[in-house]
């Protein structure tokens, strides 16, 4: 661990690597989150990938892990020592949990959510809290109360977003996996422009109490990793039933991981022509172009398909998601936690007065854009239309999975931009989701893995399964990483 | 569709608990409508008859046995109150 080259071995190392060197007795768990949270202090000031670290905590945590990967105690599992970063919109009992508002500045749960006590009974080291966007509302981490995180493979640009501190974090080798949830591509847009795997499983695989809730019904945990083994581990851990969010299945869960070496030979795959839209970069197209190609030599059937609606998922997500946040974020009074003021005559002149300052400018968008959608004289033509058509577009993918075991698609249309390029225009910034949004409308599961470099810049892969078929997506990009070499590209940092 | 006008945005903002300044209140106006212009596409989809989607998972009201579970404690969740009095949350006056 003294010379350079091991550590960055170390620094871009799977989980399930690391798992292999701590029982090898190459390191300890203690050693590996000591590095870590060294290259963390080294990289922060360019990153700015974590709103909160907590370094003793991790020491604790890792002390604990060692004793059990020595045999004592519990049964260690694939994430028992490994350093992970939590999204700072999951609820973290005893440490700060922001959502990147500065409504929140402060707040301390009183509980853990069900994916982080799932992973501290696996065993897994909490290193702290990752940055986002400011209530998971945005697709560049630049709407963030605590500033905007830098693409580790170009500071200049943006990281994706919301989960843009995640995605950054595993690129750069500051975390193993991280964790993160999507609404509309929160994993999958960053994990593309950063080169990393992050995947949204269906919606109900994993359970949603203690998320800070955005749109409700679209909402969804998910891992990011550097491999799709590491993927399928985490998602492991974190997919349970949990009587604490109804929307939560009860079906019997796969082992997500029992089908990555089982290749795609005679899979049938379908494109769907509307994603490769007007204004796709040529480079991504080229880059996907080359991936159907890939898949076609490992023996998939690749066919072009059609999913006209595609062209209307847009307008259906920025209708019922902001109606979604409006609600939930209401809860957001400055009465019983976060930002307050005692500097009003009325408590509803005090909620306004906290609101009106606590929250951002995209929030505030989202919001008024939900309040007005479910506004009296505006509800049919916006919020239920929005509604019928998501039934619309769930019975086109239900359609589509009849003739195709799965989907692939660019993950996102474009590789990483620069900071402030899109800000000044909200809708050009909601198009970096038009690959995504289809997804979380139709609740299915889908994971982006690194599909090429465009610009000296990653480009994303994704593929989407049907409802329940997350065991597929996983086997499909298994099969489409272990063909290509891009997820062993690193940026320089 | 017609551009909001002021008064709209006045109306949402109170809806919403969001005290916005004049320069805030305007770009909203001007972003929504721009926002609400793109959304006029789905106007034209034909959803005659067809059953609105809530979520896409199958089950509706999930039932449980009313179990007492150990509570959450009081101080971890009061300590979060921007304003306390003991065991209480204290707020400004209620009515006007």
């Amino acid at each position: 661990m003294t010379t350079h080259s091991t550590n960055s071995d170390l620094y871009f190392a799977t989980a399930r690597e690391l798992r292999s060197k701590f029982d090898g007795r190459e390191f300890s768990s203690v050693e590996a989150t000591r590095a870590i949270l060294d290259r963390i202090s080294t990289l922060e000031p360019s990153l700015n990938t974590f709103i909160t670290v907590t370094p003793e905590r991790a020491l604790k945590d890792a002390e604990a892990a060692d004793r059990r990967l020595q045999g004592s105690g519990q049964e260690a599992g694939p994430l028992t020592g490994v350093p992970i970063m939590i999204k700072d919109n999951f609820s973290t009992k005893d440490v700060e949990t922001t959502a990147a508002s500065n409504i929140l500045k402060g707040y301390i749960p009183p509980y853990d959510g069900t994916a982080v006590r799932l992973l501290k009974e696996a065993g897994a080291v909490i290193l702290g809290k990752g940055n986002l966007d400011e209530f998971a509302m945005g697709s560049s981490n630049e709407s963030s109360a605590f500033g905007p995180v830098h693409n580790p493979w170009d500071t200049d640009r943006v990281p994706g977003g919301s989960s843009g501190g995640a995605a950054a974090a595993v690129a750069a080798g500051e975390c193993f996996i991280a964790f993160g949830s999507d609404t509309g591509g929160s994993i999958r847009q960053p994990a593309s422009l950063c080169g990393v795997v992050g995947m949204k499983p269906t919606y109900g695989l994993v359970s949603r109490f203690g998320l800070l809730a955005f749109g409700s019904s679209l909402d969804q945990i998910g891992p990011l990793t550097r491999s799709v083994a590491d993927c399928a581990d985490a998602l492991n851990v974190i997919s349970k039933h949990d009587r604490r969010d109804s929307t939560s299945v009860k079906a019997p869960f796969d082992d997500f991981a029992q089908d990555i070496n089982a290749g795609v030979a005679g899979m049938n795959i379908g494109v769907p022509k509307e994603y490769l839209v007007d204004g796709m970069e040529s480079g991504v197209r080229s880059a996907f172009e080359a991936s159907l190609k890939t898949l076609e030599d490992l023996g998939a059937n690749i066919s072009e398909t059609s999913l006209p609606l595609t062209d209307h998922a847009l307008a259906v997500y920025y209708i019922i998601a902001p109606s979604e946040a409006s609600a939930n974020l209401s809860r957001y009074d400055g009465v019983k936690y976060g930002l307050g003021t005692l500097d009003a005559d009325t408590s509803a002149q005090a909620t306004e007065i906290a609101r009106g300052e606590g929250f951002g400018d995209e929030v505030k968008r989202r919001i008024f854009l939900g309040t007005y959608a479910l506004s009296a004289g505006y509800y049919d033509a916006y919020y239920k239309k929005a509604q019928q058509v998501r039934t619309l577009i769930r019975r086109e993918f239900t359609d589509a999975f009849l003739k195709f075991d799965a989907l692939v698609t660019p993950t996102s249309p474009g590789v990483a931009f620069k900071l402030g390029e899109k800000m000044d225009d909200p809708f050009q910034m909601y198009m970096n989701d038009v690959c995504t949004i289809p997804v979380n409308i139709a609740g299915l599961p889908s994971i982006s893995v690194p599909g090429g470099i465009s610009e000296d810049l990653p480009v994303g892969l994704q593929f989407i399964g049907p409802q329940f078929g997350d065991t597929t997506v996983i086997r499909a990009a298994a099969a489409y990483e272990q063909a290509t070499n891009w997820h062993q590209k690193h940026p320089l940092i | 569709m017609d551009p909001l006008t002021p008064k709209d945005v006045e109306h949402i903002a109170q809806l919403a608990y969001i005290k916005l300044s004049d320069e805030e209140s305007e770009d909203m106006r001007v972003q929504l409508t721009n926002i609400l212009g793109h959304f006029a596409s789905l106007s034209a989809v034909d959803t005659e008859g067809v059953e609105p989607t809530g979520h896409t998972t199958d089950s509706n009201t999930v039932m449980r046995k009313d179990e007492p579970l150990p509570p959450l404690d009081q101080d971890d969740v009061l300590r979060n109150a921007p304003d306390r009095d003991g065991e209480f949350v204290r707020v400004r006056p209620v009515l006007e």
